[in-house]
């Protein structure tokens, strides 16, 4: 019953508001605020932290066979629904997608005979592993909330890899999150953006080339967080973040001329400008926890104002009711199907809030924000789907498919390695029980880079946490 | 039943219908009359000013049932101007009755209705002991419209939560429920006595031990929350010690002990889409209604999000895909919480007789393609609207007309 729930909502309303930002990571691994050129420094004796790897991914591929998967209804989210379709994979790469497709002959067939196929699912505001079960203040590493500018703070290094919610994600069909620190914080830090695999370090999930996110957060949270030494009101959060960006622009213009000549002493390193002014130079994405209309246009003020973009709106709860001004902007809102009125701000929430933005042009994301929601997100999908039909506005299957796949790629700026079925892309794929936005549908297998990381037939295929032995029953156990 | 309900007469035709009692009926009618369920069949004779609903090809149920609500008594949960279910400073609130704390108009009612959840459990919350649980349908301008029954039960907490109130331990909230239940069955015995001032004084007030005295008697069940194997069966060896008429909720474990639940006729109330590992229930799955409903244990299933009470026909539907037949889950959402919460001879049925809350469903109730098309409470058919219509009907079209 909800007797126990009702407190952990507020704490969890704080979580979800207060997701940070995700750790955008270069493209190529990359040093701090600027590019210096450490092939120079490196080894010398003058060499500084700057110059050296930043936390670099570890992640490798999984060595595996190629996987032939046929007569399967496949949703590429690019645009097809194939149905008796075939899509083969070799090397972590997506080879061949159509209604005939060659094997290899040490390919593992696998017969989709009234199954679907899609890419992997992408959740792109996530808290596992920052908020980890079994939920003790032990595992409460999301919010840094000391200040309300904490863009210094990266979600990775609270990030445990044993997480057991981690299982329970993969077994829904996930193979990318976005975890964020949480809305405490006007400015919360860099999220991690990680293929969800199991690992013993968090360098070996970490996205390989991934831009890290800066959490920022509008609205109640940080107010009330922070309403006793301010901001204590959303005037005061608007500059709050003003005051961070310009001293972001200060530093960024230091460190670009030091870049580029090297001339006198190397300006001090400060963690908390590196992320801001690594927002300005386009580096890292802004992932902006914002409910209300009338702030999100705010927050794309302030954008103008810096010169930066936000990639995406989360929660947006009343993003229907800007979806032109968000289209116009290239915003993306990541959005629940139906969660509202936990708070004031969340009011407004409507089933149609997904399906009004894609109607307006815009971009829209379903995410979870939960270790619950992040396992059905196919149906929380679903449901916005549907409801937007319901309602008259013609949402189609593959734009629904994308809210949680080519969509949330797009946020992250993984767009062009993961997110949809076509050759060349990642070999991300989920197999599904039936139509993934169906309530009775489950995912069957769920292949992460080619690797089978999940098969809910094989109990070699079922990875477990550490913290689950001995302790949390195995699926099918008595105890 | 209530008269101000100027019900009508409707007839739902030729729709597939689930009277859960019994076996569905194909080509059927319902025949609803003075709030009440006249006749279920097919071959019902429609009086002539009967407002006819074209069922055909529809499905017809009873109205959901959800037992795990705070309906009416929470409007925005960070604001506790609107939260009523918790009353402070009494760690045994058994005289708590949250019902003159739910407000008729909240905006969640008709949220919730109009997608087919008619009835909801309106429950108290914290304490050892935190009050009595009404049962309440979603429509009416009052609170007495509004009531089903009241208590429906009281509410006590065995799980981890309890503990802040039971000295920090386990054994300590089942010391202080045992000592508590004593000093009520001491007071009704030495009533005079309690009144002259010739006694100790006792663990609860008067008020608080006179309101358990039902529980005690085994007229009223006591909703024990439990979600650890270990304390589900302290609540119901106390059940056992005590006599009680008992309702399991949570019960996060309770697929562990299932046989036993079920040797003891006790009802749990589950919601399946638990599976998050804490240390008051390491043990969750999403597998619990399943293995509970195949081992004979009564099973009525719950959304505990009050907000999202509309969401229990996608709690149900994952009960399905975990293990429980539809028409176990069907059940589950009507009949079963019905009999748990003792208004079966009303409520959770299509029968001749029944208060008339029934939804008619495009297809599955549990699949999100499924569009309700009627909702009846109580005879009258409401209108499918809510304050969420009415903001997306203002923005369907930008810019909005204000």
């Amino acid at each position: 019953m909800r007797h126990a729930t009702l407190g952990v909502l507020f704490i969890a309303a704080i979580g979800c508001a207060s997701a940070g930002a995700r750790p955008a990571q270069r493209p190529a691994p990359a040093a701090g605020p600027a590019a210096p050129a450490p092939a120079q420094a490196r080894g010398s004796d003058e060499t500084s932290s700057i110059d050296r790897a930043q936390y670099p991914s570890t992640y490798q591929r999984h060595p595996n066979p190629p996987v032939l998967i046929r007569n399967a209804t496949i949703l590429t989210a690019a645009g097809q629904e194939i149905a008796n379709g075939s899509i083969l994979f070799k090397d972590g790469r997506i080879v061949a997608v159509g209604a005939t497709v060659q094997a290899p002959a040490d390919a593992v067939v696998v017969d989709g005979t009234g199954k679907f196929v899609t890419p992997g699912l992408i959740d792109d505001h996530s808290h596992l592993g920052v908020y980890a079960a079994p939920g003790t203040q032990a595992e409460s590493d999301g919010n840094e909330a000391t200040n309300p500018v904490t863009a210094e703070v990266w979600a990775e290094h609270s990030f445990w890899p044993q997480d057991p919610q981690i299982p329970l994600a993969i077994a829904g069909g996930i193979t990318t999150i976005q975890a964020l620190p949480g809305s405490a914080n006007l400015i919360g830090g860099r999220s991690a953006i990680l293929k969800l695999i199991p690992a013993r370090t968090v360098q070996e999930m970490k996205f390989p080339g991934a831009h890290y996110g800066l959490k920022m957060a509008c609205g109640e949270n940080p107010k009330n967080v922070y309403r006793s030494r301010g901001p204590s009101t959303r005037m005061g959060n608007m500059a709050g973040y003003r005051a961070a960006f310009i001293q972001a622009e200060q530093y960024r213009r230091r460190w670009d001329k030091w870049n580029k000549d090297h001339q006198g002493d190397q300006p001090a390193r400060d963690l908390r400008l590196e992320s801001l002014a690594d927002v300005l130079r386009g580096n890292i994405y802004v992932q902006n926890h914002c409910y209300r209309a009338d702030e999100m246009a705010q927050m794309m003020d302030l954008a103008r104002e810096f010169g930066f973009h936000i990639r995406s709106f989360h929660h947006a709860v009343e993003s229907y009711k800007i979806a032109d001004l968000l289209a116009r902007d290239s915003v993306s809102v990541s959005v629940w199907a139906d969660w509202w009125g936990f708070k004031e701000e969340a009011m407004d929430g409507v089933q149609q809030n997904a399906a009004l933005n894609q109607q307006a042009g815009g971009r829209p994301i379903i995410h979870s924000d939960s270790p619950s929601g992040i396992q059905r997100l196919n149906q929380e999908a679903g449901k916005a789907m549907y409801s937007g039909i319901r309602a008259g506005i013609p949402i189609t299957r593959d734009q629904a498919i994308r809210w949680v796949t080519a969509n949330p790629a797009w946020a992250l700026g993984l767009d062009s390695i993961v997110g949809t079925l076509e050759p060349g892309k990642m070999a991300d794929v989920v197999v599904w029980t039936g139509d993934p936005f169906s309530v009775y549908s489950k995912a069957l297998q769920v292949y992460n880079d080619g690797w089978l990381v999940y098969d809910r037939n094989d109990p070699k295929h079922q990875p477990r946490t550490d913290f689950e032995l001995g302790q949390v029953p195995a699926p099918g156990s008595d105890r | 039943m209530i008269a101000y309900l100027l019900a009508q007469t409707i007839a739902i035709t030729g729709g597939t219908v689930y009277p859960v009692s019994g076996p569905k009926v194909e080509h059927a009618t319902v025949l609803i009359q003075n709030g009440r369920i006249a006749a279920v069949g097919t071959n019902v004779t429609i009086p002539a000013d009967a407002t006819r609903i074209d069922a055909a090809g529809k499905w017809v149920t009873p109205g959901f049932v959800d037992g795990g609500t705070q309906m009416g008594l929470v409007e925005i949960g960070a604001v506790p101007g609107t939260r009523e279910a918790f009353v402070q400073n009494d760690t045994i609130a058994a005289s708590f009755n949250v019902a003159e704390g739910i407000n008729p108009a909240s905006t969640l009612i008709p949220v919730t209705r109009i997608e087919g959840i008619t009835t909801v459990l309106a429950a108290p919350q914290g304490h050892l002991v935190s009050g009595q649980a009404v049962l309440i349908d979603l429509d009416g301008a009052t609170i007495e419209q509004m009531l089903v029954r009241s208590p429906v039960g009281i509410v006590a907490n065995f799980d981890e939560n309890a503990k802040g109130e039971g000295g920090g331990s386990r054994a300590g909230v089942a010391e202080r429920i045992r000592r508590v239940f004593n000093d009520a069955l001491e007071y009704s015995r030495r009533r005079a006595e309690y009144n002259r001032g010739a006694m100790q004084p006792l663990s609860a007030s008067a008020a608080d031990l006179e309101a358990l005295l039902p529980v005690l008697r085994g007229q009223l069940p006591l909703i024990a929350v439990a979600n650890r194997r270990s304390d589900i069966e302290t609540a119901l060896r106390i059940g056992r010690e005590f006599r009680l008429k008992l309702i399991l909720a949570g019960g996060q474990e309770a697929w562990e002990i299932a046989d036993a639940i079920a040797r003891a006729g006790v009802p749990v109330l589950v919601e399946p889409l638990d599976n998050i590992p804490t240390y008051d229930a390491l043990g969750v799955r999403y597998e619990n209604a399943a293995a509970l409903a195949r081992a004979g244990v009564k099973v009525a299933l719950l959304e505990t999000d009050t907000h999202n009470a509309r969401n229990l026909r996608q709690q149900a539907g994952n009960a399905v895909s975990y293990g429980m037949t539809w028409d176990q889950a069907l059940r589950a959402v009507t009949l079963s919480p019905a009999e748990v919460f003792g208004v079966a001879d009303r409520y959770g049925a299509l029968e001749v007789g029944k208060v008339a809350n029934v939804v008619v469903w495009s297809g599955d109730p549990f699949e999100f393609s499924t569009t309700v098309e009627h909702v009846i409470i109580r005879g009258r058919e409401v209108p499918l609207r809510s304050r969420q219509s009415e903001l997306f009907e203002r923005y369907r079209q930008l810019p909005p007309k204000y």
